[in-house]
């Protein structure tokens, strides 16, 4: 039996990408391999109009990101927008472009959260922990962000490259004053799939890591709250992604496409509504795109009769396609798919002590 | 745990916003990147924490607000399970 997609709860979570634009050249971005393609950038005017329109609807929590949001001027004006709307505003940025008048002024437009995100700035990726511009400009805004009240949230994306030095990561947030660390294993979509060889790590790796956090929380614990996110490649069971696509997960992209993933995009057959054409009320409750994936009407077998369905949703769409050609089959992360050699294959060479030659792909203009 | 004095002044815990929704007919309480939705008597009591007033004004009000007695201990035991959560705190 399958059901229809009941009328769907307000879009509570609201990401609004503010622009692709990026100082940074992440080989693990989940930003499209094609952004440099996508149109002009929404305007100050224009996202008030998305943050107004959200909000009316119920959404509360409001994530910045991008991209590197900073980069664009206009972010204190839409956090004053939003504070007054009564959002709870959370900015996800790299620091680059983070001094103090920019916090102080973020600060008095009602930033109530941030969330800095540790990154490669180099291109030539040797030892990441060894940049120490990087590290000094880290430390610099670490160190703004408590003295702006704001509880220091870090989070570090994982890789086959610096999953070793993750005490080497943990030391640096415990020096950082860092109250929440969140190490999160680089999930495989956009640049990160396109660099998948080089950057999924091997079991050993991951059960070294998971040691070292362990031990880091038992002996720093009552400081540093520690968020282990495994890869889910090495999972049995699919993540429940977005709890369901179109179900509490609204994004829109720096060029007002409406998505209900910020991976979504480069889901084929799906035509995701423009906010310069429509109201943020009629894409989230008559589009086509946003209503396609509610319910589970359009599961393929083996989702369609799995009573685990209602729990995960089928996994994750967009690993779906990416991985298997079709948005509909199960997430291949789930060992009951057909597809699930995909997965494991791709684990088995992780196993090797060297992955294949292919070079590092850069997040850059093309 | 130590018993909640009746003078203590529980205020919203840092870098948490409690407020009234409409689209979901509730409290919420606001914390980076989640939310908890509040059902009725919680919402009444949390709103109530506003680090002026202390337990027992809150209990005060709320009896009187709902005419009724005898809400001491439940509350008490609601604002001791807040704080543990960190969704109230102390300020000394």
């Amino acid at each position: 039996m399958t059901t229809p997609a009941a009328h769907p709860g307000p879009p509570l979570w609201l990401l609004c990408e503010l622009t692709y634009r990026c100082p940074l050249h992440c080989v693990f971005c989940y930003n499209p391999v094609d952004f440099s393609r996508t149109g002009p950038e929404l305007t100050s005017e224009e996202w008030q109009r998305v943050l107004r329109e959200a909000r009316a609807l119920g959404a509360v929590q409001l994530g910045l990101s991008g991209g590197e949001p900073l980069v664009r001027e206009d972010v204190e004006t839409l956090v004053a927008t939003a504070h007054d709307l009564g959002f709870y505003t959370n900015l996800i940025t790299s620091g680059v472009g983070l001094n103090e008048a920019r916090l102080q002024a973020l600060k008095s437009a009602g930033l109530d959260h941030i969330q800095l995100s540790f990154q490669d700035s180099t291109r030539k990726m040797n030892d990441f922990l060894s940049s120490t511009r990087t590290f000094e400009l880290k430390s610099k805004v670490a160190a703004l962000i408590k003295k702006y009240d704001y509880p220091m949230v870090l989070n570090v994306v994982l890789h086959r490259l610096n999953i070793d030095h993750v005490e080497e990561i943990l030391d640096m947030a415990l020096s950082m004053q860092a109250d929440y660390v969140e190490l999160a294993n680089t999930q495989y979509y956009g640049w990160a799939l396109k660099n998948r060889e080089q950057l999924l790590p091997s079991r050993a790796q991951l059960a070294r890591a998971e040691a070292v956090t362990q031990r880091f929380r038992e002996q720093h614990g009552e400081h540093m709250r520690i968020f282990f996110v495994v890869p889910d490649y090495f999972e049995r069971r699919p993540k429940a992604c977005m709890n369901g696509l179109g179900s509490l997960f609204l994004t829109i992209a720096p060029d007002g496409c409406a998505l209900p993933c910020q991976a979504a995009r480069m889901l084929p057959g799906l035509e995701f509504p423009n906010v310069r054409d429509a109201s943020i009320g009629s894409i989230w409750y008559d589009s086509s795109a946003f209503n396609h994936f509610r319910g589970d009407a359009w599961m393929k077998e083996p989702c369609r009769s799995c009573p685990e369905k209602s729990k995960d949703f089928g996994g994750c769409r967009c690993q779906a396609y990416l991985l298997t050609g079709d948005a509909a089959n199960a997430d291949p992360v789930c060992e009951l798919s057909p597809h699930h050699h995909l997965v494991t294959a791709a684990v088995a060479r992780a196993e090797q002590p060297h992955v294949s030659e292919q070079p590092l792909v850069f997040r850059d203009h093309r | 745990m130590n018993t909640l004095a009746a003078s203590a002044k529980p205020v919203i815990g840092r870098g948490l916003r409690l407020q009234w929704e409409p689209a979901q007919n509730a409290h919420v309480l606001l914390y980076p990147e989640g939310m908890i939705k509040l059902n009725g008597s919680a919402g009444e009591i949390m709103k109530r924490c506003d680090g002026v007033r202390t337990l027992e004004d809150i209990t005060t009000d709320l009896e009187r607000t709902f005419a009724t007695t005898g809400l001491g201990a439940d509350v008490a035991a609601f604002i001791s399970m807040a704080l543990q959560k960190k969704w109230l705190e102390i300020r000394l």
